[in-house]
């Protein structure tokens, strides 16, 4: 149990993803503008890296037993781009309000390098299925914790006079560099709180 | 087998799989859509900011689509463009919508306006006036934390020493910031047409107001005898213009001894 806890901890923490290991940065600068989207788009980051996860963890078992590992990459690319296209068009038929929720986000995130980095992960750290869920899982909550702080702090920087030459984008790499910097405060608490 | 070979065809399998089954169940799960409703969802600005008093663009659409409604000109945010563009899908008789922008009836800015305590706390119009009323003496007032600014989908409201100020030629009148403001402060005016308007909404009397505020209504009542159409009217201490009425003389600005009642002439540019 400690085991997953810290693997979960982990991921949303010292090892965030977007913060730390500088994955996922288009959506994480695209859509922080307003809380709402920034929400959404996260809760659909969460639940494709999750279906990855499952999905892909099988046919990575699969590829290893043929010997085709260094086929990973574009299977995994492959398989998650359909499935969640498929998950797309159920939703859409059986689940309107989650589809409007998720919907336009889910294609968005298809092919990001944090789900496809999130599924390489998992394999380069040999986690069991179980411990691979629960890495994704915290990855795409520790985006949501990297999203909704980021698009509270440029809501603030809205209201703020900036100066002309930092307008715009290059004021809003500046704020995500300092909230990087802040995540590496965590560095160490997980091991810290679980006593190991 | 030659494992190039196999890398090969399991990719071509694995795409093949994917193609075939994201057909069949794009044709099996298929919605069927209204087109109507779709060709009408494109005129509007899709701002879901409900003025129409629809749930949204969509639930706009679908009303004009299913016969729910035949005013193609409920949309504030399209305007008159977006009611031709309506009437030219529906064959509905297209309306004029009265160009209109928010105001914000509030002068309590940094200098006329006393502070009673500092605020500290979550910076939010709707936090801080559970706060004793609001950071300023004058409760009625501007708090100027910006929730308006956030609900503001057009990016039209900023904060200009310390209260809220629309850009009348960014809103278009969705009226979201009149449901967010705590203080109930801002009010759709018409554009291209001269009207006054009380910056004011202080009900306390007015040696009260006028310790509290420099720009605030002291209801003196030189406006109500000014104005010549009887539009004015004084409510708890404080005055309103009923816009119908208000043919925007001048006569009340004129009168005002604190400069409270402003002549707002908004045009489009």
């Amino acid at each position: 149990m400690k085991l997953y806890l810290q693997i979960l901890m982990t991921a949303i923490l010292t090892g965030n993803f977007v913060l730390c290991k500088f994955l996922g940065i288009c959506p994480f600068l695209g859509v922080s503008k307003k809380l709402n989207t920034a929400v959404g788009m996260s809760a659909a980051v969460v639940f494709v890296m999750a279906l990855a996860t499952a999905v892909t963890y099988p046919i990575n078992t699969f590829l290893v037993a043929k010997e085709l590992d260094y086929l990973q990459t574009i299977v995994f690319i492959l398989v998650i781009a359909a499935l969640v296209q498929l998950v797309e068009i159920i939703l859409k038929k059986f689940m309107p309000p989650l589809y409007n929720a998720l919907g336009i986000y889910l294609p968005l995130i298809t092919t990001n390098c944090a789900v496809l980095g999130v599924v390489l992960l998992n394999i380069t750290e040999n986690y069991s299925f179980a411990q691979s869920m629960c890495n994704s899982v915290g990855a795409g909550l520790g985006f949501m914790l990297a999203m909704v702080i980021f698009s509270g702090v440029r809501s603030r920087l809205e209201g703020c006079d900036i100066p002309k030459f930092l307008q715009g984008l290059p004021i809003v790499l500046i704020a995500a560099s300092i909230v990087s910097v802040s995540f590496m405060g965590f560095t160490g608490i997980v091991e810290g709180i679980l006593g190991l | 087998m030659n494992p190039i070979l196999l890398a090969v065809l399991l990719l071509a399998g694995i795409g093949l799989i994917a193609a075939v089954g994201l057909t069949v169940a794009s044709k099996v799960f298929a919605v069927p859509v209204d087109e109507k409703a779709e060709a009408i969802r494109e005129c509007l600005p899709g701002a879901n900011c409900g003025a129409c008093g629809y749930s949204g663009c969509d639930g706009y659409a679908a009303a004009l689509s299913k016969g729910e409604t035949t005013n193609t000109a409920l949309c504030q945010p399209g305007g008159t463009e977006a009611s031709i563009a309506i009437g030219e899908v529906t064959g509905l008789a297209a309306g004029e919508v009265k160009p209109m922008a928010a105001v914000v009836l509030c002068q309590g800015h940094n200098v006329n306006s006393v502070q009673k305590l500092e605020y500290q706390g979550v910076m939010s119009c709707k936090m801080a006036a559970q706060v004793f009323g609001g950071p300023k003496e004058c409760i009625y007032g501007c708090i100027g934390f910006g929730d308006c600014i956030a609900a503001c989908e057009y990016g039209a409201i900023s904060i200009c020493n310390g209260i809220a100020r629309i850009n009348p030629y960014e809103c278009k009148a969705c009226k979201m910031c009149v449901k967010t403001c705590p203080k109930g402060l801002i009010q759709v005016m018409p554009l291209e047409e001269t009207k006054a308007a009380v910056l004011c909404k202080n009900h306390d009397k007015g040696a009260a107001t006028r310790k509290e505020c420099k720009a605030g209504c002291i209801g003196c009542m030189k406006c109500v005898k000014a104005c010549e159409s009887g539009a004015i009217e004084i409510d708890r201490f404080c005055a309103r213009v009923d816009i119908e009425k208000c043919i925007g003389c001048g006569l009340c600005h004129e009168q005002c001894p604190v400069g409270a009642i402003d002549l707002i002439s908004l045009v489009k540019k």
